[in-house]
């Protein structure tokens, strides 16, 4: 791959095949596929949500890109410090948060993550080991490396982790925090999930080359570049990276390819932002599904039947229906915490 | 009037067009151009017209786009850079603020970047705190730039073409809650932009309302209310904050002796402060029946809470209320 192009991993023709658990923990394998599922069926009833207009602000649905967060939360704890972007919601489930919580963030309720004033874009829930995501592209990448410095003068091993896409890489910051992250050593782990667009621009009209890993490269650090469609290379990647840099060598770097389903932002499939996609490209993409892919390795080895799988879907899609009656009956937040909440220090309790 | 039926959008694009046409040193680069949906109807078709070549779309770079334009200024061209919403532009502040608007001092007066920043003010529908900031004022406060805030659909595209050919750095503001206006317009006939001075749009007696960008509107919405309870409201818009010409604003306020100023901005250190002093400095001190008042933001981030959201933004009802306290009345 030295020419950065992504060969196969950037052909959905390829790579559909079922995901290869041999030596795999099983236990964790399910653990993980819950999970994807729990995100795929919230983001569906937030693509609804916001067609049948319950959503006012604007939602980046990551539908296909689900084993990307999987499998790196897989490699996480609670004193680890991740940031996103403004396509988070995958992030944020995947460390632990609560589906009622998220869903009245995005609802602009109290009780949200961010306590209804972020919405969709704005997420945060540190005592999950999620500091925050906010939509100005590439703007949490140097706060991941400045966490990840904190965890360093701390002692703990614990990392910080950056989410971007393809398209933030063009922002110049980037370029800063990873030669910083790099010459500072600090346990800082670049997770980019290369989608092939930013907004409606595909990547071959934005950068020469395909493979955002080749920036870890000039800046000296190690990367791995990997089908984010299959958790288990993912996690894999992943764990390689975050021990050696819980270990005091510095940052890693991380380019999952991935797709996604949906439009730039919001609920539409077949428009991406004024630019129409063909429905063949999305089609194909559809079939390189890391859920199908993850279920079809299972099933293969018999690891999961029919039933199993039915079962555990129909307990998910009850809770994603319950969390969001839930979030929709709360309240919103008192007039008073437009002012209130401006500075940490004053009106938090209010 | 009559003329062509433009709105505040395609009043932009007649202005894209006409610069692109006549002028083979203008070109525009930002994100969005080859998609109509970050500019709405400001922007369509013109790279099919006029080539991807002078219509660039780019990388996610705003940075080094502004930077790019500035020296392409340097070196002769005329760049319209587009950033679709202001908070974005926040990457390029050097290039804005240290480079363009320092330029010609630094050298003499003997070179100097023409380009225009196109930004636009994008509130509202919940998008919260990183999209939502009208930061005209920032701009406002550094010398060198040029800040112009169009609030009718004749100075969207006669002031962006006044820009464009302005030699100097200019950041060109637009808000799309204007993109409805709509005007008829004569054929383009150029303009300094130094001839851009503010502009009254309704006369009155009673008190003086200034305003730019979309709380221009506000005010004109606010004064025809107004004048159903009678009381006579003049409204002045400002049309460009920086060089700001304060006299006709002391001659409405000697006329009327009462002073609202609405801005979209915060109100510390902000716009609606800077009208007040300026008119307060030039006036005599008895010829104020009131104290001047302003209509401005919270000081708060947006939020995107809808329920906040509705209450952050200063509406028509609050400008009529803030009115009637100034002449003691409530409206
Ligand atoms: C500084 C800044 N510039 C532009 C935008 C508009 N914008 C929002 S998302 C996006 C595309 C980002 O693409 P990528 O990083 O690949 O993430 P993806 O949407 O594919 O998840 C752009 C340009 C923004 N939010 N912030
Ligand atoms: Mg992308």
């Amino acid at each position: 791959m030295n020419d950065w192009s992504l060969g196969h991993l950037a052909d959905p023709a390829q790579n559909q095949q079922p995901i290869d658990i041999a030596g795999q923990d099983v236990a964790a394998l399910l653990t993980q596929l819950q999970m994807m599922l729990r995100i795929r069926l919230a983001e569906r009833c937030l693509a609804d949500g916001k067609r049948d207009r319950l959503i006012g602000g604007p939602v980046h649905l990551g539908v296909g890109q689900e084993a990307v967060a999987v499998g790196v939360a897989a490699e996480l704890r609670k004193t680890d410090r991740v940031f996103g972007g403004h396509r988070s919601h995958s992030h944020v489930l995947s460390m632990g948060s609560s589906l009622h919580r998220l869903f009245a963030e995005i609802l602009g309720k109290d009780t949200g993550l961010s306590r209804g004033m972020g919405g969709s874009m704005h997420l945060w829930d540190q005592p999950n080991g999620f500091y925050g995501a906010v939509p100005i592209v590439s703007g949490t990448v140097p706060l991941a490396v400045g966490a990840a410095l904190a965890a360093k003068m701390q002692g703990g091993g614990d990392v910080g982790v950056a989410y971007l896409g393809d398209g933030a890489v063009e922002e110049g910051v980037v370029h800063e925090s990873l030669n910083l992250a790099r010459m500072l050593k600090a346990p800082a782990i670049f997770v980019v999930e290369n989608n092939l667009f930013a907004s409606h621009m595909h990547i071959s009209l934005r950068q020469p080359k395909e493979s955002t890993a080749r920036f870890a490269a000039a800046n000296d650090i190690p990367y791995e570049i990997v089908d984010g469609n299959d958790v288990v290379k993912v996690r894999a990647a992943a764990a390689r990276l975050i021990e050696r840099a819980r270990a005091g060598h510095g940052p890693g770097f991380l380019e999952a390819v991935t797709y996604r389903w949906y439009g730039h932002v919001d609920w539409r499939e077949d428009i991406d932002v004024g630019v129409n996609r063909s429905a063949e490209e999305v089609g194909v993409w559809r079939k390189r599904d890391p859920i199908a892919r993850l279920v079809a390795g299972l099933q293969a080895l018999g690891l999961i039947d029919a039933d199993h799988l039915a079962a555990m879907e129909t307990k998910i899609a009850e809770e994603v229906a319950e969390a969001w009656k839930l979030a929709q009956s709360d309240a919103y937040p008192p007039l008073s915490a437009l002012t209130s909440r401006v500075f940490a220090g004053a009106g938090v309790t209010q | 009037m009559s003329g062509t039926r433009y709105n505040y959008g395609t009043a932009m694009l007649a202005a894209f067009e006409y610069l692109l046409e006549n002028y083979p040193e203008v070109f525009v680069i930002g994100q969005g151009l080859w998609s109509p949906w970050y500019v709405g109807n400001s922007m369509t078709d013109l790279d099919k017209k006029f080539g991807a070549h002078r219509v660039i779309d780019t990388p996610v770079s705003e940075s080094a786009c502004t930077g790019a334009a500035v020296g392409a200024a340097l070196a002769g061209m005329k760049p319209i850079v587009v950033h679709p919403r202001m908070d974005f532009m926040l990457y390029a502040m050097d290039a804005v603020v240290n480079q363009a608007a320092k330029w010609s001092h630094m050298v003499g007066g003997q070179a100097g970047p023409g380009l225009t920043i196109r930004t636009i003010i994008n509130r509202g529908g919940e998008q919260g705190a990183q999209h939502s900031q009208a930061l005209h004022a920032w701009f406002a406060h550094v010398p060198g730039l040029r800040v112009v805030m169009p609030a009718t659909v004749a100075d969207a595209r006669d002031l962006l073409i006044a820009s464009v050919l302005c030699p100097d750095p200019v950041i060109f503001i637009d808000d799309r809650w204007l993109y409805d206006l709509e005007d008829d317009l004569p054929p383009v006939v150029e303009r300094s932009l130094d001839s851009a001075r503010p502009q009254c749009l309704r006369s009155g007696a009673d008190l003086t309302l200034v305003a730019s960008g979309y709380s221009t509107r506000l005010a004109l919405e606010a004064a025809a209310l107004l004048q159903q309870q009678g009381i006579s409201a003049e409204v002045i818009d400002l049309r460009v904050l920086n060089p700001f010409y304060p006299d006709s604003l002391v001659i409405s306020v000697t006329k009327t002796g009462r002073l609202l100023v609405l801005d979209g901005g915060w109100s510390p250190c902000g716009m609606a402060g800077e009208v007040i002093a300026s008119v307060v400095e030039r006036i005599a001190p008895d010829t104020l029946k009131k104290s001047p008042a302003r209509v401005t933001l919270p000081f708060s981030p947006a939020p995107t809470s809808r329920v906040l959201e509705k209450a952050y933004y200063p509406s028509v009802a609050m400008v009529v209320s803030q009115a009637g306290k100034l002449m003691d009345k409530v409206c």
